[in-house]
């Protein structure tokens, strides 16, 4: 029988955690605290070091530095069958020669655990599968094995519940109905849930917490509210969500407003919104805070005029535009389908307007492109 | 160019040169064989009618038991063997060995570069008095200047573990080589230490190469007789030698034929409850 420090109870306590592949560096030093019973995801491109984090905290990798905590208990040394963590592996990984039943009855039978039949049983209840307990997992839906990898985790009641891009083989409408059931399973459950994934629209269902990771460091963390409304960093601001992101000088000063100067434009943004260290910085605003019209209206803090469409795509909910700027660039605007209005054609010189307090300002000195052309991971087993 | 304008041909044509070659040159044979197997002796040495003396299947078991015993006995030790050197073996190279995994493959089949005869030959001078593994055995007294190692019954059991070892070693790495590795990872996630991972996991998963390998061992070692020729005694000879020797020497043509008969039956039985036992179809 394994010794496992089922005692160990807390937030889990990364510190200056850093691994190294050779001369790669995965994790650069990073550092976090996990409140217990919180849903937290670890969001970022492919190759970022969220699954390399992960797996440290699992024990399936070994860090070169740092130490790992859950409460008072430093597991940084644990062997992964002494931690009281749990993984769902990107893939499932279920024992195609056991049963489901007995898949599930895994963890708890190498714990000696007294009434394993109870146990499995009342988890399978819980994620509705009691009638395939005698099943092969190769007999079952891919849907149906997420769901089997995820009760063989939580039926141990671990400290820490792990999941590696658990819904990546998934197609698009049974992870949207497995991301609600996960969010509500961790609710029910109340055990801490930390989420690994490239896809920020499933962090931003289900996670109270995100971290986004860029190049092994954590950019900005916080509520899914929190990294939209408010992006720190232009690779944030691009990889949640969709940005657009001007070159400008702050030039003047307007009570709670900096005056920003783009190709000639003199726009405001909040002070409170704008993280630089000089005054270089990139004016930013979101698609949907745009407004779109052809009438032309005289230049003032909140108009981008000279505009003139370029591409337009009816989505039905909205209709997007590709608003070419006199100084070349091509601004995202998305229009709501909810006036009846029909959408304006391409070729329409039009005028950009919003609301001040929507803009925000970053640092003038990265790259305004930085987390925009990440492709999609769709090969789940690409890191 | 032929145009097959009827697609349900193509697999019959495609099976045909396979079951064409198989009733020529296996079904014929043993439908001969069976035949064979019932004549009784006539006027000259090496001449026999057809009396269908079916008892003669009987009278070769009763005859030969020893032999039959003996046979299985041997290829049952020897598969033993084989297993136990080749699942380590298989393992590493399937788990162990990184870039190196081809040039292991290539060693495990390299002694198919030199003929079976060969090499069995080739032990018997390793194993030889005069050989550098005798002298070596003798300096560390473990053996006295009148020992023999070959002529020996574990030298025949050591022979067919050997000469097997690759056909036992391939099945096992290739049903290895296919576990997917996060399985063994889920299985330490889920408390089990590194041996406990290797008995609930590792070795059922690995289990169609287990049933695999020792048919592929068993059955060819079971008929051998090259080994029991080169490196064995007369109080070692196996059923295949007394076949051999019926057909070629002795030319008693239905004992040889019912003895081959008979271990043909008994290995296909055996194979099926083996099968049945291990369960394997579930697995795969």
């Amino acid at each position: 029988m394994a010794r496992i420090s089922q005692a160990a109870q807390g937030d889990l306590v990364i510190r200056n955690l850093t691994k190294r592949f050779g001369d790669f560096l995965a994790v650069d030093d990073l550092s976090v605290n996990v409140p217990e019973g919180s849903f937290f995801a670890l969001l970022g491109p492919s190759g970022c070091g969220k699954t390399t984090t992960l797996r440290m905290v699992a024990g399936l990798e070994e860090p070169t530095s740092g130490s790992i905590a859950i409460g008072n208990t430093d597991i940084t040394q644990m062997r992964p069958y002494e931690r009281p963590v749990n993984t769902v592996f990107q893939n499932y990984a279920l024992f195609p020669h056991l049963t489901i039943f007995e898949n599930i009855a895994f963890g708890l039978r190498r714990r000696g655990v007294k009434d394993v039949k109870q146990q499995v049983d009342k988890v399978l209840g819980l994620v509705e599968l009691s009638h395939l307990a005698e099943r092969k997992p190769s007999q079952l839906s891919g849907g149906q094995q997420q769901r089997i990898a995820v009760a063989r985790a939580i039926v141990n009641k671990p400290a820490l519940l792990l999941l590696d891009e658990p819904l990546g083989a998934l197609d698009l409408k049974l992870r949207r109905q497995m991301q609600i059931e996960l969010k509500w399973l961790q609710t029910e459950v109340g055990l801490t849930f930390i989420h690994v994934t490239h896809d920020q629209e499933e962090a931003m269902t289900m996670a109270d917490t995100i971290a986004v990771m860029n190049e092994g460091k954590i950019e900005q963390m916080g509520s899914p509210t929190e990294l939209y409304d408010n992006p720190k960093t232009a690779f944030v601001a691009n990889f949640l969500g969709q940005s657009n992101l001007i070159p400008g000088m702050v030039v003047d000063r307007d009570g709670d407003f900096n005056i920003v100067d783009i190709h000639g434009l003199k726009i405001k943004v909040l002070k409170s919104r704008t993280r630089a260290s000089n005054s270089s910085v990139l004016f930013a605003i979101r698609p949907e805070k745009l407004r779109i019209e052809t009438e032309v209206k005289a230049p003032s803090g909140n108009v981008l005029i000279g505009g003139r469409i370029e591409d337009v795509s009816y989505i039905g909910v909205s209709t997007q535009y590709q608003v070419l700027m006199p100084w070349g660039q091509e601004i995202m605007v998305f229009e709501q389908n909810d006036d009846g209005i029909p959408p304006l054609d391409k070729g329409d010189p039009v005028t950009l307007s919003f609301e001040p307090s929507f803009a925000f300002a970053l640092d003038g000195a990265q790259d305004a492109t930085a987390g925009s052309e990440v492709i999609p991971e769709d090969d789940f087993d690409s890191e | 160019m032929i145009l097959i304008r009827n697609k349900k041909l193509i697999p019959y044509l495609l099976l045909a040169p396979g079951i064409l070659w198989l009733a020529l040159f296996f079904l014929a044979p043993i439908v001969s064989l069976i035949g064979t197997a019932t004549k009784t002796p006539a006027m000259g040495i090496g001449e026999y009618i057809q009396t269908y003396r079916w008892a003669n299947y009987w009278d070769a078991l009763v005859t030969e038991r020893a032999q039959f015993l003996r046979s299985f006995e041997y290829s049952l030790l020897a598969t033993l063997i084989a297993l136990a050197i080749a699942y380590p073996l298989a393992y590493g190279i399937a788990f162990k060995t990184g870039r190196f995994k081809n040039l292991f493959l290539v060693l495990v089949v390299a002694p198919f570069f030199c003929s079976f005869i060969l090499r069995t030959i080739a032990w018997k001078q390793i194993l030889g008095q005069e050989g550098f593994f005798f002298h070596l055995l003798l300096n560390l007294n473990l053996v006295t200047s009148s020992t023999h190692l070959t002529a020996s019954a574990p030298a025949v059991i050591l022979g067919l573990a050997y000469n097997f070892l690759p056909f036992m070693t391939l099945p096992l790495y290739s049903s290895l080589e296919r576990i997917d590795p996060r399985v063994i990872e889920a299985s330490g996630d889920l408390y089990a230490n590194a041996f406990t991972t290797f008995r609930k996991v590792t070795v059922p998963l690995s289990l169609p190469g287990v049933v695999a390998g020792t048919l592929l061992t068993f059955i060819p070692a079971a008929g051998d007789f090259v080994n029991a020729e080169i490196l064995g005694n007369p109080g070692t000879t196996m059923i295949g030698n007394v076949i051999n020797a019926q057909f070629l020497n002795t030319l008693n043509y239905p004992l040889a034929a019912s003895l081959s008969f008979i271990l043909m039956f008994m290995i296909a039985i055996l194979v099926l409850i083996y099968i049945r036992r291990s369960g394997t179809e579930e697995l795969v």
